[in-house]
């Protein structure tokens, strides 16, 4: 009970402390001389035909009033939830408006103070509906840009099976590049998405959870599954490394796949065939990277054990690309790509230990320092296909 | 192979945590939209909801000069004349510039420097040689002047730093009203563009001595707002109130003499006009010369510029006017006459 008390005591001292402040403090004599500090974001635009709907929060300290909405800087009828938003608020904007396809777009809040707040939309196209064609459209997207290439790299298999020991090592540090690019590609990601979000859900903070969540959370569970290592021996924790690292690029799979869906929804990139042979060979040299940690140990039930593989790592593109291009809000897309970021870096950390483990001397030999450069290369070189 | 498990307990964690996340900031979907009635129309132009902060009425405005929208014993506090010997008058008016939120656009607001409570200020009208005394009485939190286009003694212009008053001071001006014809008078303090942007400025009628045809005499004042303070107009309007015109026409009669003192002080933009639909009229530009300058539905105007228009509108019904930089129009400055038989 004593340890009751005074654990709790500090709390209740500081709530005393903030409701004399609140009542009797200086708060209300420095009110008058801020100026007004109003913000909205939006979370969602929708084009229909002839019609455009905002979903808008208050993502600011104080009140904020919509009076007025301009579109392409005029002034347009509109209907609101409710026009008077409170700290994280939310309303939603419907609007006639005849907008125009491929032109871009630019819708403005007017505040009872006079400020304004702009979403604009680079290119306007109607927004998909979940519609047959749609999902249909969408997961060939995600097949084609995830599923396809990681089953195509994972053929390579019996050929890095054939190689001998350098260059299997080559061939995990080749690994540890591609993860490494795809780790700081993500990362970047989810930082841009950081300015996009509600200032006060602190994007970077949110990262960072994300990062640790499932970085600790699968390193928390390789160092239980540590045990059964010495029951079931070697061979499977090379599998079990193929399967983290599968998991680890299916998440950020998942984070491309909502960064594709979600720009083809609101038109910001028309997937033309080049970007999709772009992502395709980008994501093909994923499939090594999974491949890797197995070539050197025969495995029951191979061919099953690939197939669960490539879906784990290619699959969540086609989730990815269906919530993105029908839900899309960039909050989930930062914690998804954070996520990534975690899991990639956990899978980075695992095959550096698994390669240390296996070798009696340094780790740092020009064979695997070149893999790992040609890691990062292979990516970069087939990246600048896709932007 | 992932044993799943002894790992299931962390893998439901993750999910829990996830789902509280989300049932705090929920993926927003387009779903309960398709259950909305289907509304094509075009055209929906405008703002939304009415007027309701009582600082002005546009209405008034264009129809009051030296404080005849007053009752006579208001009046007397700001506007006083006399007939002098020589068969002119003395018009002394008393203007005071305040600080004070005016509505620009319905529910939007903005914090503007005013003379006498009022953007535009209150028209000054006389007749060519009266005196025109002005008293003015800086109750405001910055310096200001009146600074009068028009004949006047150096002392009297209003634009020298030594001739800014002071917020607690006043100063009167006082000079003979010529020459005959439109004109304006606005603060000079600087930084100018921030006191013609925040609202000072109002017009100023020289009449001829020899009586201008009467007519129903309209005054407009072509104005913007910069609302966010960005360098740019957020509000465009004729009389400060976008859109005010639409929903509240301006009655004019078939064949009647129409006269419209008009004024452009919109700050930023290099240029404003006005066009009247259905129609032609007579400019006599700065309103000087009783010639016309041009015969023409519109007229361009850069900041200061003003003109006396003449019209007779030749049939009934609504007729729309605005300025034909439409950009403008659609950001406030439109609005109807309604001609009745």
């Amino acid at each position: 009970m004593k340890k009751l008390i005074t654990g709790a005591l500090p709390v209740v001292l500081l709530l005393v402390l903030i409701a004399s402040f609140l009542q009797f403090g200086p708060l209300g004599l420095l009110k008058t001389a801020f100026p007004p500090v109003e913000t909205i974001a939006f979370e969602r635009v929708v084009l229909e035909k002839d019609k455009i709907t905002a979903y808008i929060i208050n993502d600011g300290p104080g009140e904020v009033t919509v009076s007025q909405v301009l579109i392409n800087d005029a002034y347009n009828q509109f209907r609101i939830t409710q026009s008077t938003l409170k700290h994280l608020e939310k309303a939603v904007v419907r609007m006639d408006y005849p907008w125009f396809e491929t032109l871009p777009l630019s819708i403005k809040l007017v505040s009872s103070s006079g400020l304004t707040f702009e979403k604009e939309i680079k290119v306007a196209t109607p927004t998909p509906v979940p519609d047959a064609r749609y999902i249909l459209s969408f997961a060939v997207i995600g097949l084609y840009v995830g599923v396809i290439p990681v089953f195509l790299g994972l053929l390579w298999l019996p050929f890095l099976r054939n190689l001998s020991r350098r260059w299997y090592d080559f061939f995990l540090s080749l690994t540890v590049g591609l993860l490494v690019f795809l780790l700081i590609d993500a990362l970047e990601g989810a930082l841009e998405l950081t300015s996009e979000i509600p200032q006060t859900l602190q994007g970077v903070s949110l990262i960072t959870i994300g990062f640790f969540l499932p970085y600790l959370t699968l390193l928390a569970i390789s160092k239980r599954g540590s045990i059964d290592v010495t029951k079931k021996g070697v061979i499977g924790h090379t599998l079990r490394l193929s399967y983290m690292i599968a998991l680890g690029i299916g998440l950020h799979n998942m984070g491309e796949g909502l960064a594709i869906g979600s720009a083809f929804s609101v038109g910001e990139i028309t997937l033309g065939s080049l970007l999709v042979i772009g992502f395709m060979m980008h994501n093909l040299t994923e499939g090594i990277a999974i491949v890797a940690p197995i070539t050197r140990h025969k495995e029951d039930n191979i061919l099953r054990h690939l197939i669960t593989l490539g879906l784990i790592a290619g699959g969540p593109t086609i989730i990815g690309a269906w919530i993105g291009g029908f839900a899309f809000s960039q909050l989930w897309s930062l914690i998804f790509l954070s996520v990534g970021v975690g899991a990639i870096f956990h899978v980075v950390v695992e095959i550096i230990k698994y390669m240390k483990k296996e070798t009696a001397t340094t780790i740092f030999t020009f064979t695997n320092v070149g893999g790992f450069f040609a890691g990062l290369f292979v990516m970069y070189a087939t990246g600048l296909f896709v932007i | 192979m992932i044993n799943l498990p002894k790992n299931a307990a962390a893998i439901l964690a993750a999910v829990f945590v996830l789902s509280v996340f989300y049932s705090v900031f929920p993926v927003q979907t387009v779903g309960n939209l398709t259950g909305q009635a289907a509304q094509a129309k075009h055209g929906h132009t405008g703002v939304v909801g009415e007027y309701t902060f009582d600082d002005f009425d546009p209405m008034s405005y264009l129809k009051s000069w030296n404080f005849n929208d007053l009752p006579e014993k208001e009046r007397e506090k700001f506007y006083k004349e006399q007939n002098l010997s020589d068969g002119t008058m003395l018009r002394e008016y008393w203007i005071y510039a305040i600080d004070k939120k005016i509505e620009v656009a319905p529910g939007v607001f903005f914090d503007a420097w005013t003379y006498s409570g009022k953007v535009p200020g209150p028209t000054i009208r006389a007749t060519e040689g009266d005196t025109i005394r002005v008293h003015l009485i800086n109750q405001g939190s910055h310096a200001h002047t009146a600074h009068f286009h028009g004949y006047h003694e150096a002392s009297m212009d209003g634009a020298m730093p030594e001739q800014f008053v002071q917020p607690g001071e006043s100063f009167i001006y006082e000079f003979k009203a010529g020459p005959v014809g439109l004109h304006l008078y606005h603060c000079h303090v600087t930084p100018l563009k921030a006191h013609i942007a925040q609202g000072m400025y109002a017009m100023f009628i020289v009449d001829p001595v020899e009586r201008r045809e009467p007519a129903n005499e309209l005054i407009m004042m072509m104005n913007a707002f910069d609302t966010n303070f960005d360098g740019e107009n957020e509000v465009y309007a004729v009389n400060t109130k976008a859109f005010y015109y639409v929903n509240n026409t301006i009655k004019a009669k078939v064949g009647e003499l129409v006269r419209i003192y008009v004024a452009n002080m919109v700050e930023f933009d290099p240029v404003n006009s006005i066009h009247i639909h259905g129609n032609f009229f007579n400019e006599y530009q700065t309103g000087t010369l009783s010639t016309p300058s041009a015969f023409t539905d519109i007229i361009q105007l850069g900041q200061a510029e003003r003109s006396i228009l003449e019209l007779r509108f030749k049939f009934p019904g609504k007729y729309m006017f605005h300025a034909h930089q439409t950009e403008f129009s659609e950001l406030g400055w439109m609005g109807f006459f309604e001609v009745e038989p």
